[in-house]
């Protein structure tokens, strides 16, 4: 615990063990496997809220565009998990067996070059981080070597994310078009669509989320998680210290592709499908609404915005599907107008002073003798 | 070019120098020289070119043509981070400082290691940080500040934070933009001792308006007009010609 009260401070280290208490105990035991199985669904937007707190709460980095690396994370899994489902004996009805459905259906008749190396499950792992890393990188470095920022880079961002929506759809024998990749059953001959099943697949999730958490706070605490809060607000003063400024935002830009890409990965695995629905301009914007709803500059807080407004999405829409969206925008404008840090920003504006009030009158009457200002996050 | 006369090793060498923005020359056809441990200072009226002049040595804007030469090497063609690394130190008009930053963090960002990514990654606050970072927050008057945030601090305290920024990265040239400009006049007392203090060892170019203080610090004076020289020297051979009061001093 000496490390980790160190590599936390206090109001952290509560928010570390809330959510690992939540997150590994209280859910398991008190939802069935049918909500157990949406929160792993809601907590693979986690992933992508988590990145954007690197990439957009401390770089200043706003990408509307996470939705592409979200999918091509996704996609990359799913192609696996087709492939598996599509062996010859599973699908000898077609007029080619052992490809998938969707290219027989498209009159393809042979397994298409880039999809041969997703047959190796260690290939496609590389591939889940390395293929979104890489496209980040080269437009990252396309974009930021060039010096485009701010609403240009996030212009430019929402309209990868609608190209390659309409190249998945327009490509309907590659990749399964408007439909997706679905069916998917098997993970190297197990099953992933029982209930056992499910709630290991939950807490695999919930274990590679906390090693991503752990990764973004180590990141957050070097001299380079200082560095990006310094480029937000200064970007020239940075570059005349001696750095170079585009190396610093396109770490930050891949960071939050990997981890997109991850719970882009593990929503095929829980869910059983992937298609362009999750891929374009719409969920681009709705995982910037959740990580801005949590609050972009809180690791923690971001991924309750991520559970919260994706649990009010289910709830509400299964009761008012029209008003769903109308909500959610209201949400985002109310955020942005109102509390522009999220729920961490109220929760440390109101509920840690009070905390801090019982800790410090429990402990001693002198009452304000530590500075809680210098514990949460940087006040603005 | 005299004959006979040995060129001069000059720390700072800038010729024939031009940048023009949409066809206005903000600068033009400049040249001058600075040599080691020389301090000089450029004064002249609003629209001279004075900041422009700065923003071209250190990258910030690229020159139309002429060249830029600093111990040999050519700034034009290289990137703000490179120029820096070479040893050319900027400081801005506005106080540029991260304010969601504490002093100690703003001073150890400029500290001259680890610029790279992975340099930044696996930086160690170790002991010469630590005291380096020391050192200089009691050169600056900010040794009971390093844990405030740098928001907190009176617009003359971030002046001084950014100069102790530069202080930390050591640099061979010091290039300041009106140091002292909407300072008191005790922290201009102040400020003025702490550029005594710094431009020790090292060639300072700074662009000032307050008379006073040029006097006090400059060894040459450049006066630039419509982005050309007026008229160049020590301060006294400046302040008697006619030609700078008119344009000038005169007002």
């Amino acid at each position: 615990m000496i490390i980790n009260s160190r590599f936390f401070n206090r109001s952290e280290l509560m928010g570390f063990i809330v959510l690992a208490a939540v997150l590994f105990v209280i859910l398991p035991l008190t939802l069935d496997v049918f909500r157990l199985n949406l929160v792993a669904k809601y907590l693979t937007y986690a992933f992508v809220a988590l990145g954007l707190v690197l990439c957009w709460g401390y770089g200043g980095i706003l990408s509307l565009g996470q939705g592409v690396f979200f999918g091509l994370g996704g996609y990359c899994m799913a192609m696996f998990l087709k492939l598996e489902a599509s062996s010859v004996e599973n699908t000898k009805i077609q007029s080619t067996p052992g490809i998938p459905d969707f290219m027989d259906w498209n009159q393809i008749t042979s397994l298409p070059l880039f999809w041969q190396p997703f047959h190796s499950l260690t290939f496609t792992i590389l591939a889940i981080i390395l293929v979104p890393g890489l496209f980040a990188l080269i437009i990252g470095t396309a974009m930021f070597k060039r010096r485009v920022g701010g609403t240009y880079f996030a212009i430019i961002t929402q309209a990868v994310a609608a190209i390659l929506t309409i190249l998945i759809v327009g490509q309907q024998g590659y990749t399964g078009g408007i439909n997706g990749m679905t069916d998917l059953r098997t993970l190297k001959g197990w099953d992933i669509r029982p209930d056992h099943a499910k709630i290991i697949l939950y807490f695999v999730e919930v274990v590679l989320l906390f090693a991503c958490i752990g990764i973004a706070q180590f990141i957050r605490l070097t001299k380079l998680g200082r560095i990006l809060v310094a480029m937000r607000e200064q970007e020239d003063r940075v570059r005349f210290s001696g750095y170079s400024v585009a190396n610093f935002k396109i770490f930050a830009f891949c960071m939050a592709a990997v981890f997109a890409a991850i719970g882009g990965a593990m929503f095929a695995l829980n869910v059983g499908f992937m298609s362009p629905s999750f891929v374009g301009i719409v969920p681009s914007i709705e995982m910037v609404i959740y990580t801005a709803v949590g609050g972009r500059m809180s690791i923690f807080g971001a991924i309750w915005g991520a559970i919260l407004v994706n649990f009010a999405k289910t709830s509400l829409s299964e009761s008012f599907p029209q008003l769903w969206l109308f909500g959610l925008g209201a949400l985002f404008i109310a955020v942005v107008l109102a509390f522009p840090n999220g729920l961490s920003g109220l929760w440390a504006d109101y509920v840690q002073p009070r905390i801090d009030r019982l800790f410090a009158s429990r402990k001693s009457k002198s009452g304000w003798n530590d500075n809680s200002v210098a514990d949460g996050a940087p006040a603005e | 070019m005299l004959v006979g006369h040995q060129p001069k090793e000059f720390l700072l060498a800038v010729s024939g120098l031009t940048v023009s923005f949409d066809g206005f020359k903000a600068v033009n056809d400049l040249s001058f020289y600075v040599e080691e441990n020389e301090i000089r200072v450029i004064i002249g009226p609003n629209g001279a070119g004075k900041t422009t002049v700065l923003d071209l040595i250190c990258g910030k804007t690229k020159a139309t043509s002429g060249s830029i030469q600093f111990r040999g090497k050519e700034l034009t063609k290289m990137k703000e981070n490179e120029i820096v690394q070479t040893g050319v130190g900027r400081k801005f008009q506005t106080p540029s400082v991260f304010e969601d930053l504490t002093v100690f963090e703003n001073l150890e960002i400029s500290f001259p290691r680890g610029r790279t990514v992975f340099g930044s990654l696996t930086f160690q606050r170790d002991q010469p940080v630590k005291d380096r970072v020391e050192e200089v927050a009691e050169m600056i008057f900010l040794k009971d500040k390093l844990n405030t945030y740098a928001d907190e601090l009176s617009h003359g305290q971030k002046q001084w934070l950014e100069i102790g920024m530069l202080l930390i990265q050591d640099p061979d040239l010091l290039m300041l933009d009106e140091p002292v400009a909407g300072m008191s006049v005790s922290e201009r007392a102040k400020t003025a001792e702490l550029l005594n203090r710094i431009i020790k060892n090292r060639s300072v170019l700074v662009i000032e308006h307050d008379m006073k203080f040029v006097e006090d610090i400059a060894h040459k004076v450049t006066v630039l007009h419509q982005g050309q020289i007026l008229s160049e020297g020590t301060m006294e051979k400046v302040k008697n010609d006619p030609k700078v009061i008119e344009v000038y001093l005169g007002h």
